[in-house]
């Protein structure tokens, strides 16, 4: 079923993504202000979230279709929460 | 057809990737802001798509990644205007620092 090809292919996207998600890590540590480390925080969900798509690619199992969702979902709650409060002080008003 | 799959995911890997790089090598946050997003839309497409074709190759029809799609679309908008608004905010009231 897989082929070779397809599989190397697979690897190099995961290579990528793992130093993305490096970078964006890289960014959280270093990010001047704490706009910067959110903005890091939300590029580094993104990215774990493509990574967990390959992941499942590779392994032929649609269980990690789920977990990419549930890392969508809770990602942009937290960062729209972390967002609102550097906007106004405080989450819910 | 799983060899295209591959190479799409290859692509939109390669769009995460050069966002990244982006992210961590501008020079301010209003310039930052920009590259990731490569990687939230069109990254995250062909992500999705390469994930369908494989998955309706390798057993049956598969469609469900458009729910991450469309969920994408929707919220990374918000997300930014959100952190863009607190950011000038911030900088207009504290800069430098």
């Amino acid at each position: 079923m897989n082929s070779d090809f397809a599989l190397l292919a697979l690897a190099a996207a995961q290579l990528l993504l793992a130093l993305a998600m490096a970078f964006a890590f890289c960014r959280l540590l270093r990010g001047p202000r704490a706009h910067d480390r959110v903005l890091a925080l939300d590029t580094l969900y993104v990215n774990a979230m493509l990574l967990i798509l390959s992941f499942g690619m590779v392994w032929a199992s649609r269980d990690f279709f789920e977990v990419a969702l549930v890392i969508g979902a809770l990602g942009f709650v937290s960062t729209a929460a972390a967002a609102k409060f550097l906007l106004r002080g405080e989450v819910i008003e | 057809m799983t060899t295209v799959a591959a190479l799409l995911v290859l692509a939109g890997a390669l769009l995460a990737f050069l966002g990244s790089l982006g992210l961590l090598r501008m020079k301010t946050f209003f310039e930052r802001v920009h590259p990731p997003t490569m990687g939230t839309t069109l990254g995250t497409a062909l992500v999705l798509a390469g994930s369908m074709l494989y998955f309706t190759a390798l057993e049956r029809l598969v469609l469900h990644e458009i729910l991450i799609g469309v969920f994408m679309t929707l919220t990374t908008p918000v997300t930014y205007i959100l952190l863009g608004r607190a950011a000038l905010r911030r900088e207009q009231n504290d800069p430098g620092a």
